[in-house]
């Protein structure tokens, strides 16, 4: 508070989370209890999903005078700011908002911006970094998931930040006082309140959240057990997490000799600890490849439905249908079929042609429906000749050539090329391109003179950009 | 119906004298408006303003009870035009818009009326839309002001003063036959506070009765020799007229102490963050009570040189706070001192930044440095600058963008989809939310030369091979593109092709309704077709397609349009109903018919997590806020994968998007049925059997080979 008795509340939020009822609230809150409060907003195109800053200030009122409030919050003059978001809680903190004489609430969870979420692998930026600031800039820090308060409590997220404004003490007034501008904004007051109460509550506690540790999975079947003993006898302790992950996942993807192949794979690899680690993650991904057969396998699962029915937050007497968007092309088609018939179909250029004619719309597949159930059912049993499909056998042979190369290379090379396999994911063009970037960085590698950390970076040049700008330039410099 | 409804703090407009008004800045000057016995009120919205115009439109009734005529103008230009009724009749009138751009319409009818003058109070509201959360270049309205002699208002912000303000500007106009332009600033328009309000009041003429016994002078009217005798006028009769009023009435104002050796003018409007800036150093209390002279320029146009020299006298230098560039007032205040033959030095542009919002903060530093070279003994101790606790890269930025479901976001992906196929376009935007289709993930648009101007600036492009592409908005295609575009294209065989985004609504700014909007309104006539339009003007190569949700439907017409062997401007009307507005009108009716126990269907769409990779090439050509992404639940996996938040309102683009781009089977689309029907139900049953009983079937294997 300044010398003044003066109070002032920044609110930052994105367009559309309600900041603007909050800081409604707050003005309410100040007007009906003996100060002279203003508020202000910016209208205006920040609504449409920007950031935006919405500004209380409310000074006791007296018969003599009237103050003078200002528009804006002026940096290290702030003695409230909460912050809907993370990194809006960081963006309070980069603008100088947030000081030594700040109580800073801010939500933990994350809206991600656009560039954080149209990067090509993992843009997110840093949450730590913002909550590590929090906690080193303001004179107090209360920092929850009130977006997740909100949902638990069938509320919004603006009366969970009322809740923990009124929790934190920054303000001279007692609960009553709060509930009271609730009560008077009159729109959905009940759910407001129970908003209200879950954020009290969550601000009061500690809350810090602890993170998921690591959970091995453990075995439940006879395979799954001589698989572990295997793992556990012939691998380094750092790479049995993910080898155990990788033979799981082979075993629900094909069958327990998939397992016996991927680890006999891994064994034959010589090397670090890193590079095991990394190769028990990466020749997994690459093993469990997303043919048609897989992908109508995981539709069709039982615990996919009930996942979904949680997900779109069905209730009981609720009836939910599902609809897939699929797009089978021809050579999905034809590398799902026995590897000899699919290259005679695509080598022949009146066949593919003939034949790619039923496979250039999208399908509309109703996985709900029984016809389509039991068609992805079928294509799902495919599992079972799976290891005669054209897919099967190119996905073997490039495993088997990746596997040659990083055989042949120096450790530190070596795990590089290893991690080169995260270039390929996706499906259809998706797929085609990041598994030509993969190609074209082996390639270059092959010539020779290429680096571990030249490798390194032409595989990030190869995630920046989509139509493989970076990655030209990079291979050309 | 508009984004947001005034209809509850309309109601308090009708409070009488003495009773205390609460509310914002617009509301305010609502208030005022009916106080001043206004005949008529017009505009066109946009931000900071848009709530204004919506606050009008919901008085609209109790406007009308009060005999005061209210529209929703076609334009700024229209707007300005309406103001013609002050010039021959003693009928006051105020009309509204965003400036500067809006001013930039207007200014043809603007200059037109400020030629010839008026007898009734004129008043010109403009939202000045400068600095923080500003959507367009960075001018002053200052300038009009100056140009055409217009009075410019920048009131402190002080809702009682605005209020004043309003009510002067209303007689200082009558007094100087001189139309006054009132600015209000971004902030200013949503401030809340209150103030002792007067009796509404019936004008004491109204326009139906001034339109019953017309009256004529010609020489208000611009064309020779009249022009010429106006602006004498304006020089010897209106200007000592206002400046006489501005005076008499103590328009401006003084804080501060009297007599000092420096002192400091500001604008108006920048009063409260100069006392803030002059508080943190110690030189003035949270009250006004500042230790040196202030001068307030409630009025910034034009100076009162009495005042100026009174102030100025006896100080050795003035500080003068004007925001924005050129600095109009600082280069009067030394014209002025020049002129009274004093020695004050005049500070301002030496001391404050030559562009930029002037916050707080920004006047501080320069108060400091004016104190320290002409008051070093008051000057603050420099104090020493925190290191920042965080990069500026650490926090990502945040740009405006289309809203979940938005039917604009699938016209851009297709845009994409064309691009891929044929090659960059050389892409000719508007003004409106579809301008976000600069920004990411799409990157698509050359130029914006105004509202409804797309076409138009596109017109210069005559391919020869490759077309270009104009977008147009439909608020921007009613407002002018109609003319300026789409005639203009027919007139110079343009060969290009204008997607008019059609959502029935004026979105950008707030939702409110137009020409071709499908609501039916009492007040107005809506349903007006833009095809229908485009085609009156010659053009024979037009197509509309009523569901911009279908990306390849899309991307096939646009490839059409693109390749067409039709020589000729070719019009795309891409329509579906803006969805922010669409969710406003359904939501309540959809909460209805659950209630009462209908069968409601609720679609929203959904990614399965297991078969997404995090290559988010959805995301790439979408960008929709309810398609995010989150930690990969896959523990090989590092990628984030795709999700769909439950805000999504299922228009459908993420599924058809991935159709039309050959994406991943990731997602999928959920029907929630509730209440449903005995149909749904045995249907529902019979799968239910079969499909549980494979399901289970299949589980059994699965754990049989498991882990």
């Amino acid at each position: 508070m300044s010398t003044s008795g003066r109070i002032s509340i920044a609110v930052l939020g994105l367009g559309g989370q309600g900041g603007g009822v909050l800081a409604d609230w707050i003005v309410q809150l100040g007007a009906n209890n003996g100060y002279v409060t203003q508020g202000t907003s910016v209208p205006g195109v920040a609504q449409r999903t920007g950031a935006t800053v919405y500004y209380v200030e409310m000074m006791p009122r007296s018969e003599a005078a009237t103050p003078l409030l200002a528009l804006m919050p002026v940096p290290g003059d702030v003695d409230i700011v909460v912050a809907s978001e993370l990194m809006e809680a960081g963006r309070a903190i980069l603008r100088g908002f947030v000081s030594d004489r700040t109580v800073l609430i801010g939500s933990t969870h994350r809206v991600y911006a656009i560039d954080e979420k149209s990067a090509m692998g993992d843009g997110r930026a840093s949450g730590e970094r913002i909550i590590a600031a929090a906690k080193q800039r303001a004179g107090r820090y209360i920092g929850f998931d009130m977006e997740d308060a909100a949902e638990r409590a069938g509320s919004v997220i603006s009366s969970v930040m009322f809740g923990a404004l009124c929790a934190s003490g920054a303000l001279p007034f007692g609960r009553d006082a709060f509930e009271a501008a609730i009560v008077s904004g009159g729109k959905a007051v009940e759910a407001n309140l129970r908003g209200f109460a879950a954020g009290h509550a969550a601000a009061l506690c500690d809350s810090a959240t602890p993170l998921d540790a690591q959970q091995m999975p453990t075995a439940s079947t006879e395979k799954g057990r001589a698989l572990q003993a295997r793992i556990q006898a012939n691998l380094p302790q750092a790479a049995q997490y993910f080898a155990i992950e990788g033979a799981r996942r082979l075993m629900d993807y094909q069958d327990p000799a998939y397992a016996d192949l991927y680890l006999a794979r891994l064994e034959s690899l010589s090397g670090n600890a890193d590079l095991i680690t990394e190769a028990a993650r990466y020749l997994a991904l690459w093993m469990s490849y997303e043919d048609t057969i897989r992908v109508a396998d995981l539709k069709v699962r039982e615990t996919r439905f009930e996942r979904v029915r949680a997900e779109v937050k069905a209730k009981d007497d609720q009836i939910v249908q599902l609809t897939e968007y699929m797009h089978p092309r021809l050579e999905e088609i034809c590398e799902t079929l026995p590897a000899g018939m699919g290259r005679t179909i695509l080598a022949s250029p009146r066949l593919s042609g003939w034949l790619g004619g039923m496979f250039t719309k999208g399908r509309h597949v109703e996985t709900t429906s029984l016809r389509w159930f039991l068609m992805l059912s079928v294509l799902a049993s495919g599992r079972c000749w799976r290891r005669s499909t054209l897919r099967y056998q190119t996905e073997q042979a490039r495993i088997e050539a990746w596997l040659d190369i990083v055989r042949s290379a120096d450790p530190d090379v070596a795990l590089e090329l290893v991690k080169c396999q995260r270039l390929i994911k996706g499906y259809g063009d998706t797929f085609e391109r990041g598994l030509h970037n993969f190609n074209r960085i082996i390639e270059r590698y092959r010539s020779g003179g290429l680096s571990a950390s030249g490798i390194a970076r032409l595989r990030e040049a190869a995630l920046a950009d989509e139509k493989g700008d970076a990655l030209q330039a990079a291979l050309a410099g | 119906m508009a984004e947001r409804s005034f209809k509850a703090e309309v109601e308090r407009l009708k409070i009488g004298d003495g009773e205390a008004f609460e509310g914002e800045g617009i509301l305010a000057v609502t208030k005022a408006l009916l106080q001043s016995g206004v005949a008529y009120v017009g505009g066109y919205q946009g931000s900071p303003i848009s709530h204004l115009m919506d606050v009008f439109a919901d008085a609209s009734e109790l406007m009308a009870g009060l005999g005061v005529h209210f529209e929703s103008s076609a334009s700024e230009a229209t707007a300005a035009a309406m103001l013609a009724a002050s010039v021959n009749y003693p009928l006051r009138g105020a009309v509204a818009w965003k400036s500067v751009v809006g001013t930039n319409v207007a200014s043809d009818a603007l200059s037109n009326v400020a030629s010839g003058g008026v007898t009734g109070g004129a008043l010109i509201i403009v939202g000045e839309d400068y600095g923080e959360g500003s959507s367009i270049m960075q001018e002053r309205t200052h300038a009009f002001a100056m140009k055409s002699q217009m009075w410019l208002i920048d009131p402190r912000p002080s809702l009682p003063l605005l209020v004043d303000m309003v009510e002067h500007g209303f007689a200082l106009s009558e007094a100087s036959n001189t139309p006054v332009m009132l600015e209000l600033r971004v902030r200013a328009c949503h401030m809340t506070g209150s103030f002792v309000a007067r009796d509404n009041r019936r004008p004491p003429l109204t326009v139906a009765e001034a339109a019953q016994t017309p009256h004529r002078d010609t020489s208000r009217i611009v064309l020779p020799p009249a022009n010429f005798a106006h602006e004498v006028e304006k020089i010897e009769k209106r200007w000592p007229a206002g400046i006489k009023y501005v005076q008499d009435h103590g328009l401006n104002e003084h804080f501060g102490t009297a007599q000092d050796d420096i002192g400091i003018i500001v604008q108006g409007g920048l009063f409260n963050s100069l006392n803030r800036a002059l508080e943190l150093i110690g030189l003035s209390d949270a009250y006004g009570n500042a230790v040196l002279p202030v001068y307030v320029l409630n009025v910034t146009y034009p100076l009162i040189p009495d005042e100026v020299q009174a102030f100025c006298a006896g100080k050795s230098a003035v500080l003068i706070v004007e925001e924005g560039q050129p600095e109009f007032i600082e280069h009067e205040l030394n014209t002025l001192v020049r002129r009274a033959d004093l020695n004050t030095r005049i500070a301002g542009k030496d001391m404050l930044p030559r562009s930029g919002e002037y916050t707080a903060d920004v006047i501080k530093q320069g108060v400091a440095k004016f104190l320290r070279a002409h008051a070093p003994d008051r000057a603050p101790a420099e104090m020493p600058v925190q290191p920042p606790a965080l990069p500026p890269t650490a926090v990502p930025q945040r740009p405006a963008g289309f809203c979940t479901g938005c039917p604009e976001r699938p016209i851009f992906s297709a845009m994409k989809l064309v691009q891929k196929d044929i090659g960059e376009l050389h892409v000719s935007a508007d003004i409106g939310c579809h301008l976000f289709s600069i920004l990411p993930p799409f990157h698509i648009g050359n130029t914006t030369m105004g509202y409804g101007l797309g076409t138009a600036g596109a017109s210069a492009f005559k391919p020869e091979g490759k077309r270009a592409v104009a977008i147009m908005g439909d608020g921007g295609f009613w407002h002018n593109g109609l003319t300026s575009g789409i005639g203009n294209a027919v007139f110079n065989q343009d060969d290009n092709l204008t997607i008019i985004v059609d959502n029935g609504y004026s979105a950008a700014t707030g939702g409110q309704d137009i020409l071709s909007s499908k609501a039916t309104t009492p007040q107005r006539k809506t349903n007006n077709p833009i095809e229908k339009a485009v085609r009156g003007v010659g053009i024979t190569w037009a197509k509309t397609r009523t569901r911009t949700y279908d990306v390849a439907g899309m991307r096939d017409a646009i490839h059409d349009a693109l390749t067409s062997p039709d020589k000729g401007p070719k019009v795309l009307v891409a329509q579906s109903e803006c969805q922010l507005n669409r969710q406003r009108r359904i939501k309540p009716q959809i909460a209805k018919a659950l209630k009462s126990g209908q069968r409601v269907v609720r679609e929203r769409f959904g990614v399965d997590p297991d078969t997404c990779t995090g290559d988010h090439s959805c995301i790439r050509l979408s960008g929709c806020p309810s398609l995010t992404i989150r930690a990969n639940p896959d523990p090989l996996r590092q990628d984030p994968v795709a999700h769909v938040e439950n805000s999504c309102v299922g228009c459908g683009v993420c599924g058809e998007v991935s159709h039309a781009a050959v994406l991943c089977p990731s997602f999928y689309k959920a029907h929630v049925i509730s209440n449903p029907n005995r149909a749904d139900r045995i249907r529902q049953r019979l799968r239910g059997w079969v499909i549980s009983a494979l399901q289970r079937r299949s589980a059994r294997k699965i754990a049989a080979r498991a882990f």
